[in-house]
This record gives structure tokens, sequence and C-alpha cells, in this order.
């Protein structure tokens, strides 16, 4: 009987395990296995190479660190500047103001737009010569004329202006995280803090801020996961790396699979890596917010 | 009891007239599989017509976009399950793949009968994608292994009223480098744009850098950089960089032009914004639906040195493969054989604003397209050199030059990094 059960059980996990095992571990496996190959991705012939192509990667691949840490910067924007606005307006909406629910669906139509197409709309905005220039009408508006500037095309702003674009994208996201973690703090608290004479940055300091730190987690390890991984507003927004200056890891890996002369393999090591990465940052952040709670 | 008798009886009927429509039709139907969404209505009223004349039905299937159809194509050789008629998306090198496999028909025989009358209607240029030499890199028998729809080029354009506007003559538009230069100067004291395309995606930077090192060093020393053999460093080289800041320095290049993507390029042109445009010949098509009053006429990038003729790159469009199991494929290389006659090319070409590559309907085209098909004669493409640069050296060589035309790295810098990188690789290579 208790075999019938053990056997029953594993039964019930198989599927789920043959689909975890397809989509996610043999997939896994087998780039890592490429990566440890010199390979164009069409030919037959695979020629073994070991760790030859890490050891590029790691030390003599220098846009691919300038890709990682233009990721870095990007992601660092991110997870101040975007989390910071949405949080305040996941705060703001929590309160019983007027029209919060169109102000919930407002926040949340970037995040359901195509990075694509946000592109595309933002090159528009704040293109000079394609586009309807309004950043830079806005600014001459507000008489600041001075400020008025090629955002897109100058190496020192581009990589900014991408990141607050980026912000813009994410941030709700971010906000419906933040909200959602909010409706779970019992009323009575504040309340009884309101009786005991707290005002409202006293109530945000010691009553939303501890009980808010597992979300703010969650939300922050989403945020380096999907900044660091940011590349189709990039392609939507200044069509490629810019010389460089654009440079972020997908795009990086995309560019050692093109041309006719493809390095499937490098691409499959830079994958790995960058995986590696990734799964690092957010185990520290992890282990730093398990410190602080 | 009575379900099992319907089904008996359905299975049965359709059986017997399922093999007598088999064997009443005694004409064959010729499957073609393609991805060209905009030619589909063109093809469909030619197979109409095709299936007037010989009573052969031709049925093509449309499988969009390009990335899915490329998929099923690769999935259908692996299952032996190809179409009559295919083509195949991608470089020379999957063209090979799929020969190799025994997919695709050897037309080197039809090609050649009746003295090379097939062979001799295309550009050779065109032909050139679907043709393996003798001892070729790819160890594929010569042959001719495909047959070319229609081609592209990609060139320059120029929009003739500006130009005029400029004090230029719009019939006569800049041949040398100097001369293109100097309208640099008129276009910025005019405050207009003047040369935009999609240089964000490096791709089109490394076609007009190219463009510039076989006119500046001639074909052989381009390959000879790609083989190892000459360095990036090489004055000639350094030459080609040097062009791109001369542009910037002019005032030629539109404002934001390293940023900017392919279709605001287009947008740009065909509003009348910008000067000159670096585009495939598709812009044909995309200016006509965005301003079908637009002047403008193709030139060949002008010219920077007197040593070697310009090259442009282009050559066939799209292809079809004829599938060497079909048991068609007589009929289907007869179907192909008049889909590139000259009436059927040019009614493609005037229905899609695609370049024939039957070059005997150049006198039945639009004169727009016609323009850009007699650059033909300049085409070249990595395809056909026979080896391939790294992509690695490529990406390099392409946001080099985007340094260079921001003011931030000189052409010298800009050759020393790619050739580190070329060293990295051909070192990679040699330890292969």
């Amino acid at each position: 009987m208790k075999i019938r059960d053990t056997l029953e059980n594993y039964v019930f996990v198989l599927p789920a395990v043959v689909i975890f095992s397809i989509f996610y571990i043999i997939p896994f496996i087998w780039v890592f296995q490429l990566g440890l190959f010199e390979w164009d991705g069409i030919s037959f012939t695979k020629v073994f190479v070991g760790l030859a192509n890490y050891k590029e990667i790691f030390f003599l691949d220098h846009s691919w660190w300038q890709s990682i840490w233009n990721a870095g910067y990007i992601t660092l924007i991110a997870l101040t500047f975007q989390n910071i606005l949405a949080f305040m307006l996941a705060w703001a909406c929590d309160r019983e103001i007027r029209l919060k629910n169109f102000y919930r669906v407002i926040f949340f139509i970037p995040p359901v737009l195509s990075e694509v197409v946000v592109g595309m709309v933002w090159r528009f905005i704040i293109n000079d010569v394609e586009g309807a220039n309004m950043i830079n009408r806005m600014l001459a508006g507000a008489g600041f004329p001075n400020l008025m500037h090629h955002w897109l095309s100058d190496p020192k702003t581009v990589l900014t202006t991408v990141a607050i674009v980026h912000c813009w994208k994410g941030f709700g996201w971010g906000f419906l995280i933040f909200l959602a973690g909010l409706q779970t703090i019992p009323h009575q608290i504040y309340e009884s803090a309101r009786v005991d004479g707290a005002n409202a940055w006293q109530s945000l300091k010691k009553i939303t801020f501890p009980l808010m730190i597992p979300v703010m987690v969650l939300v922050g390890i989403l945020t380096v996961l999907g900044s660091m991984q940011a590349f189709a507003l990039i392609l939507g927004l200044v069509g490629g790396e810019f010389a460089g200056h654009t440079s972020v890891p997908v795009l990086r890996i995309l560019a050692a699979m093109r041309s006719s002369s493809p390095r499937f393999g490098y691409a499959c090591a830079q994958g790995i890596s960058f995986g590696m990465i990734l799964v690092v940052i957010s185990f520290i952040q992890y282990r730093f917010s398990r410190k602080g709670q | 009891m009575l379900l099992r008798k319907v089904f008996v009886a359905v299975f049965l009927l359709f059986s017997v007239f399922g093999c007598s429509a088999q064997l009443l039709d005694s004409k064959p139907t010729i499957s073609i599989w393609h991805w060209m969404t905009d030619r589909d209505p063109a093809f469909q009223e030619l197979a109409k017509k095709y299936e007037t004349l010989t009573g052969i039905k031709i049925n093509f299937e449309l499988y969009a976009p390009s990335d899915v159809y490329k998929q099923k194509v690769r999935a259908a050789a692996q299952g032996v399950n190809l179409p009559d008629v295919f083509g195949i998306l991608g470089e020379k090198s999957d063209l090979a793949s799929f020969v190799k496999a025994g997919h695709v028909l050897d037309l080197t025989a039809n090609m050649e009968a009746n003295n090379n009358s097939w062979k001799n209607s295309f550009f050779s240029k065109a032909l050139a994608v679907n043709e393996f030499g003798p001892q070729n890199s790819y160890g594929i028998n010569q042959g001719i292994f495909g047959v070319p729809v229609d081609i592209m080029t990609i060139q320059m354009v120029y929009n003739k009223k500006l130009l005029a506007q400029l004090g230029l003559n719009p019939d006569r538009p800049p041949k040398t480098l100097p001369e293109f230069l100097d309208a640099g100067a008129k276009i910025q004291a005019a405050g207009m744009q003047g040369l935009v395309s999609g240089w964000g995606e490096l791709w089109m930077i490394d076609c007009l850098a190219n463009n510039y090192a076989f006119n500046i060093m001639g074909k052989d020393k381009v390959l000879a950089t790609i083989k190892g053999e000459v360095a990036y460093t090489d004055p000639d080289w350094i030459r080609v960089f040097a062009i791109f800041k001369q542009m910037k320095d002019s005032g030629i290049l539109a404002q934001g032009l390293v940023t900017m993507i392919n279709k605001s390029a287009e947008q740009l042109f065909a509003n009348e914004k910008a000067v000159f445009a670096f585009n495939g010949s598709w812009c044909v098509n995309v200016y006509k639906g965005m301003n079908v009053n637009l002047e403008y006429g193709a030139m060949l990038p002008p010219e920077a040195s007197e040593r070697f003729p310009m090259a442009i790159w282009g050559g066939a469009g799209s292809s079809f493969m004829v599938n060497a199991r079909s048991k068609h494929k007589e009929e289907a290389v007869k179907f192909l054989t008049w889909l590139t006659d000259e009436d059927q090319q040019a009614y493609l070409a005037s229905a899609t604003n695609n370049l024939p590559a039957n070059r005997n309907s150049l006198s039945k085209i639009p004169e727009k397209l016609a323009q850009f098909a007699r650059g033909m004669d300049y085409a070249t493409h990595p395809n056909v050199w026979g080896v391939s640069e790294s992509s690695l050296v490529v990406d390099a060589f392409g946001q080099g030059i985007q340094s260079i035309i921001i003011g931030e790295k000189t052409p010298e810098q800009v050759a020393a990094e790619v050739q580190k990188i070329k060293e990295r690789e051909l070192a990679r290579q040699r330890a292969r």
C-alpha cells in the first residue's frame, strides 16, 4: 500500500517534472554544453574548446564588460529612481484619494506596452531630426532653452536617456506589487499608531517600511533581472549599440550570433556567464535583505 | 452498428472518388512555399495565368513572417517533406547544407540548355548567390542550385527637388567624394539634412564601408584582409575609415545618423526632409507607399578613388529551389523557366516594385526600378566572396565607424582596435 502511495505521488508530479525538464533543465544543459564548443550554429561539426570561450569572455572581451557596466548603470537607475517613484505612487494610491482606480489603470499602461513600441514612441518624442522633439520644445517653453539637447545622439546622455525611458516603461510593475503589499498591512496598526500620536512620516518609517521589506526585496530582484536583460527598448530607441554606449549583454550575445560567420558557442558561453552573474547578484540581494530583516 | 456502417460507407465513398479524381486528373499540382507577403498576390495571379496556359495548377503557399518560414523549411527538410519548390532564407552556407543533404536539384543542365539561354537571361551576379564554383570552400559539386526571382541592390538615392534648391544639377548628382562633400557644405548652409540611413543598425555602415574598401583597395585586398593577410591598420583601410570622418566634418551626414533606424531614415527621405539616403532597392516600394510624388534618382556612392571601380552590395533578392526528391521536378523547372521569362518578370516588377532577375526585362519596367537594376553591373555581396569575416570583427568595425562619426575616436584608433580583435579571432582560428 505504501509503495502504491509513493508511486501514485510520483505519477502526480511526473508531468510537472517532465515539462520542467524539457523546457528548463535540458535547454540549460544544452546551452552550457554548446558553450564548450566552437560552433557556427549551422554546420554539423563542433570543435570542443573546453573553457576557452569563458576565458575569452572574462579576460579578453572588453566590450562584454562594457555591456555589463552599461546594463548595471540602467539597473542602478531603475533600482533607485524607478522603484522610489513606484513606491511613492503606490503609497499615494493606497490612501483615500479621488480617482485612485483611474490612476492605478494609468500607471499600469506602460508595462503592458511592447518594448519596441515604447522605444519607437519615445524616439519620436525625444528625437530632434525624426520626431516631434517634444522634450526640447517643453524645455524651451519652460524657459530653459540652454537645456535643449540631442539626447539620443550624444554619447554622454544616451545611456541615461535610455535608462529613464526604461524606468517609465517598468515602474508600473513595481507600482502594482508595492500596492498589493501595502494593502496587506492591517489598517488597525496605522490607527493604533495614530492614537498613540504618530504622524504620517512616523507611520511610514516605523510601520510601512519594515513591513514592506520582503516586497521591496522581491521588487528589487525583479528590477535587477528585468533591467539587466533589457534590449528591445534599446533597439527601438537607438537601433543598436551606438558605438558601445548602449551596448548591453543581450545585444552582445546577439552580435556574436550575427553575420555570415557567427560564433554560436561563444554566444552560449556569454549567455551562461550572464546567467551566473544575475544569479550571484540576486543571491547577494537576498542575503542582504535577510540580514536587514 | 449503424454508425460503423455509415463510417465504412463514407470511407469507401471518399476512397473511390479520391482515387478516381487522381486518375482522371493527369496534370500535376506544383506546390511552392514562400515567405514573400508583398509578392503573394502577384504570384497567385501568375499561377492562374500558368494554369490557363498549361493546365498545371500552381499552388503558392505563403508562410510569414520570414522567421516562421525559415523554421518551417528547416523542419520539412529534416522530415524529408519539402514541397516541389521552395526558397531558402539565410546565408550561402545554408544553401550548401540543403544541397549536401540532397534536398536541392542541380539546375545546371537546364540553365545551360539551348546555348545557355536560361542562364544568360539572368544578371550573372543574381545567379552567383545560387551558384557553386569549382573547388568551392563549401565542398559542393560545381553547379547552379537556385533560380533568382528578383534582385536587390543597395545604393544612394537623392531628392531631385532638394538638389535643385541647393543649386546642384538634379540630373547629375555628385559622382566623386569631393563633389559629395562639397554638397555637404551647401546642405549645412541651407539648414537641410544631408545623408540619412539606418546606421543605428550596424550592417548598413558595414555595407557602405565595404563599398569604399572595394573602391580604394580592390576586391583582392579586401578578401586578403578577411583572410588575415592584410591588417586593418593598412593605410588603405585607414583611408576607408577616414571617409566617414570627412563626411562628418563636411556636414553631409544628417543629425542623429548613428542612432537612426532605417525605417526612420526612409520616412525622412520620403517626406523630403533629407537630400540623400543610403538604402536598398526595396525603398522604391517603401517611398511609393509614403510619398507617391517623391522625385528621386539612384546613384552609386560617390567614388573616393579611381584605382578600382566602386562596388555596391547586390545580388539575388529571393530565389526558388527545386526539390531534388519531388515527383514533379521537370514540371517545376518548366514553371520556374516561365516565371523568370521577360514578361512575367516585368509583371512581377511592376506589381511588386522589386527588381527583376531577368536582365532582358529592364526595358519593360518603370525607370525608378530600372536605375537600381542597372547598378547590378557593380554589385558584389559577402555571400559570394567565399570567405566571411568574424561576427565580432564586423561588430567592432561598425561600432568603430560610429565612434568616428560622433568624434570620439580617430580612424587610426578604430583601425587599431579592429585589428586587435581580428588578431584575437585569427589566434582562435589557428588554435582550432
